[in-house]
């Protein structure tokens, strides 16, 4: 039988190298426009305030403030990859830390309670994934029904902000191992915890690829007899579970549960995938690359504190960020179906 | 070769008998039997709604039978899904490759068999397994590479790649050279011989007759959702093979030829005359006239601007020069909606994205067209009904019955809908890209039969195809293009199709900076 050679004519080594990473890593490409954007931010503001803004104690303090977005980010990015969206989060974020504090001011211990939390995120998620799945409910729509739902219990375990004052609760915030003038904390070392198990299922389990295959082309991924359902469904659970996670993380950043927190949570964390370079239509994204939105996002908040102007520049900073991207992945979807 | 003499069914490998399915309003399939075995490559031959398709997703578990067996290797199966019947060593390439094209090479062949170590993934391990898997079938590539970026054929091997990671016994290859250059389809047939050589079983379904007498050993014929029967090739003629598909004489496409004689008058003003039409980077400026009750071919290679060229006409690109007369009136064709008002109608080349809307039906399907140019006056019911009703009989639309979704249709049976909707606006001038592709022998005649029959009633019409034997029959004239340009005019009685491949291979050169 004759051998097919299918790779292309090398013209030069330059040449060779850029086309075999094109054809190896594209989906690579808006993270580094991501990292480009941050590195931007961080020179452009060095620059504009003298040389008086990069410290380390800044770049400690973005993470121990975004720690709970960067879990929520972890969780999103699963959604994401598989083509849907899980707009609960931020509810559910809001609702397990009522729920949280209520059990422990009832003398539960933290102990037996961060699981319950975690479990209850787990099982929402399972529920909007149920509906996604099995009753065929858009993404949207399930997971707004999963949204209303926990901002609804929120209001049900209290009307009122519940102070938490359990001791390891608070100690997973207060405490502070100081590396010179660096710092972190224990939230912040749990959300980069997230983050590596987060980009090692995706990148080394079959559960990972799956949920690539499923955003690729779900058809295809079925007709290749992959689990296809148990995927999907596992993606809102990993999310749910997520966020059950980021209502301990967030509860111990504000030392206090309030059933209006984490309102319009879920859209910051959707921004930070996207601008993290994940399709919103599935099956190209990197955990690593929404830890960098997350980033992108805390370090665009940290400047706007300190120009002093009003915080909502923020969200128009992050509005036209997120417009940026989204037609940047336009072009890169667009050349990619080109090109077949 | 063993296209044995063993009748018996001891040596089949998978045994599937009185094969039943039923959708909404359809008997797909009526009992039919398909053997497979080992060491042979058996073809699947029917017209387009012969349940060829139906039997290959039954086989593969897509579709849950309403009756009947299955047996495989003696033992008796249901499939629940893909993946039981993956299970059982049945593994299908489908015509539109069913692969990830956001993953890479290797991952889209051993997607679900990673090799792990340590409870992750080895991905060297995966990537050295692919190799190994892609070249015993002869392919080398960097399985690296993501996916997208190789050609329709290269996938096409990956997924057959992918279907020998799972050790599979059977291998159902589904229209898989439809999209292939002679050279690919050359490539795939080693694979296949080599395949069957190893003693997998291969159910080879395609429309191409003489690749049929080129490959297989034996083959099933279907017609009507029914067992026609099974014969082992060397027994039949193209001629017969076609004959059992569609259980009449086909002398319809000789009757045919007369309509290129017919003469047409040009005195009045022709239905559309384009001059200098172009687009810039998209095709040069070009002249064609049409009048009435003409079919005007065009004819040239995939790519050199035929479509391109209808696609200014019907409105649906904008022409950057040149004038386009309709009925002897400048008339300015925007986008396709003022082309349907001057009483253009186009049937796009990509029925299954730019023609049919799949969860509508029939009938639906039908009247969409009308009800675009009445705009907001409604249709009345018992009008809608006639107009379908008087369509469906009138192009064999099969099944009769209005109320079946679209997408339940073959693919000839898709196209006579879709030109039922075009003709029910009673236009002008019908342009008809490719009408005939991936659609069987039957509902090509019956689709050129009624082309043939629309223009000697009045109607022009400009008809594209790749194959030139049907522009040849069907059209008066022939507008030859290449490389995005119109090279020439022939008329069709002067020519045959050896002339017309040589008027593209060579006229266009001189002409050319």
């Amino acid at each position: 039988m004759t051998s097919t050679q299918v790779a292309p004519a090398r013209e030069s080594h330059v040449v060779s190298s850029r086309h075999r990473f094109m054809t190896r890593h594209a989906s690579w490409i808006p993270v580094f426009a991501a990292i480009a954007i941050l590195v931007a931010m961080v020179i452009g503001a060095q620059i504009y305030f003298d040389g008086d803004f990069l410290s380390p104690p800044l770049i400690s303090s973005i993470l121990l403030d975004n720690s709970y977005l960067l879990i929520l980010a972890v969780g999103m990015t699963f959604v994401i990859l598989t083509g849907g969206i899980d707009l609960s989060v931020g509810a559910v974020m809001s609702f397990t830390g009522m729920f949280g504090a209520s059990l422990l001011r009832d003398g539960l211990p933290s102990g037996v309670v961060a699981p319950v939390m975690l479990a209850c995120g787990a099982l929402i998620g399972l529920g909007i994934g149920v509906l996604v799945q099995y009753f065929d409910v858009q993404p949207f729509i399930a997971s707004l029904a999963g949204m209303f739902l926990a901002r609804g219990l929120g209001f049900v375990v209290s009307l009122n902000s519940i102070k938490v004052t359990d001791s390891s609760i608070l100690w997973l915030q207060r405490t502070r191992w100081h590396f010179g003038d660096w710092y972190v904390t224990a939230t912040g070392i749990l959300a980069l915890l997230v983050v590596a198990v987060g980009a090692l299922l995706l990148a080394y389990t079959r559960f990972g690829r799956t949920i690539y295959a499923v955003g690729g082309n779900e058809q295809s991924a079925r007709l290749m007899g992959l689990p296809v359902a148990r995927t999907k469904l596992l993606a809102y659970v990993v999310s749910g579970t997520c966020a059950g996670l980021a209502g301990v993380v967030f509860t111990a950043y504000t030392g206090a549960a309030y059933p209006l927190n984490g309102i319009g949570t879920e859209l910051d964390t959707i921004a930070a995938v996207v601008i993290g370079g994940t399709l919103l239509i599935g099956g190209s994204g990197f955990v690593v690359g929404s830890m960098i939105g997350v980033f992108v996002y805390g370090m665009i908040k940290t400047i706007i504190n300190f120009l002093g102007v009003d915080q909502s520049w923020t969200r128009i900073t992050i509005g036209g960020l997120l417009l940026l991207f989204v037609v940047v992945q336009r072009v890169i979807v667009a050349r990619s179906a080109r090109r077949r | 070769m063993s296209h044995s003499d063993a009748e018996t069914a001891s040596d089949a490998l998978v045994a599937m008998r009185g094969i039943t399915i039923q959708f909404p309003g359809v008997k797909a399939l009526d009992g039919v039997d398909l053997v497979l075995r080992a060491g042979e490559v058996h073809a699947l031959m029917g017209e387009n709604g012969a349940g060829k398709s139906t039997l290959i997703k039954a086989l593969t578990g897509e579709y849950a039978v309403d009756a009947g067996t299955i047996t495989v290797a003696g033992e008796p199966r249901v499939f629940h899904g893909t993946a039981d019947a993956q299970s059982a060593g049945i593994s299908t390439v489908y015509q539109e490759v069913n692969l990830c094209a956001n993953l890479s090479v290797g991952e889209n062949v051993m997607l679900g068999h990673e090799l792990r170590r340590g409870g992750r993934i080895d991905w060297r391990a995966t990537h050295r397994a692919a190799a190994e898997h892609l070249e015993n079938l002869g392919v080398e590539l960097d399985t690296r590479t993501s996916l997208s970026t190789h050609s329709i054929a290269v996938q096409q091997l990956v997924a057959i790649s992918r279907a020998m990671v799972t050790d599979a016994k059977v291998l159902v290859l589904d229209e898989p050279t439809s999209s292939l250059d002679r050279s690919e389809v050359e490539q795939l047939f080693s694979v296949m011989r080599d395949l069957r050589a190893r003693g997998v079983a291969i159910l080879f379904v395609t429309h191409f007759l003489d690749q049929v007498f080129e490959i297989a050993d034996r083959c099933t014929v279907l017609r009507n959702g029914r067992l026609v029967g099974e014969y082992p090739l060397p027994s039949l003629t193209p001629g017969s093979l076609v004959q059992l598909m569609l259980g009449r004489e086909l002398d319809d496409l000789e009757a045919l030829s007369s309509v290129a004689d017919r003469h047409v008058d040009r005195s009045g003003a022709p239905v559309v005359r384009a001059t200098g039409t172009g687009r810039k980077g998209v095709i040069e400026p070009t002249d064609i006239d049409v009048y009435p009750g003409e079919v005007v071919g065009i004819a040239g290679l995939l790519g050199s601007g035929r479509t391109e060229l209808a696609r200014l006409l019907a409105g649906a690109d904008h022409a950057d020069s040149g004038q386009i007369e309709v009925a002897g009136k400048a008339a300015r064709l925007a986008n396709p909606r003022s082309a349907i008002d001057h009483g253009i109608a186009y049937s796009s080349e990509d029925r299954r994205a730019e023609g049919i809307l799949g969860d509508l039906t029939v009938a639906e399907n039908i009247v969409l067209g009308i009800q675009a140019r009445r705009g907001w006056r409604k249709l009345r019911k018992a009008e809608q009904d006639a107009v379908v009703a008087e369509y469906i009989a009138a192009l064999g639309v099969r099944p009769a019955s209005p109320s079946t979704l679209i997408r339940n249709l073959s693919g000839g049976n898709q196209q006579k809908v879709l030109l039922a909707r075009w003709l029910a606006t009673a236009p002008a001038l019908l342009i008809l890209d490719e009408p005939t592709r991936g659609i069987d022998v039957g509902a090509k005649a019956d689709i050129q039969r009624k082309v043939a029959e629309l223009s000697a009633r009045g109607l022009a019409v400009v008809f594209i195809s790749s194959e030139l034997e049907e522009v040849l029959r069907l059209s008066q004239r022939i507008v030859v293009m290449r490389d995005r340009r119109k090279i020439g005019e022939l008329a069709s009685h002067d020519v045959d199709v050896d002339a017309v491949i040589d008027f593209i291979a060579h006229e266009g050169q001189e002409g050319a900076a």
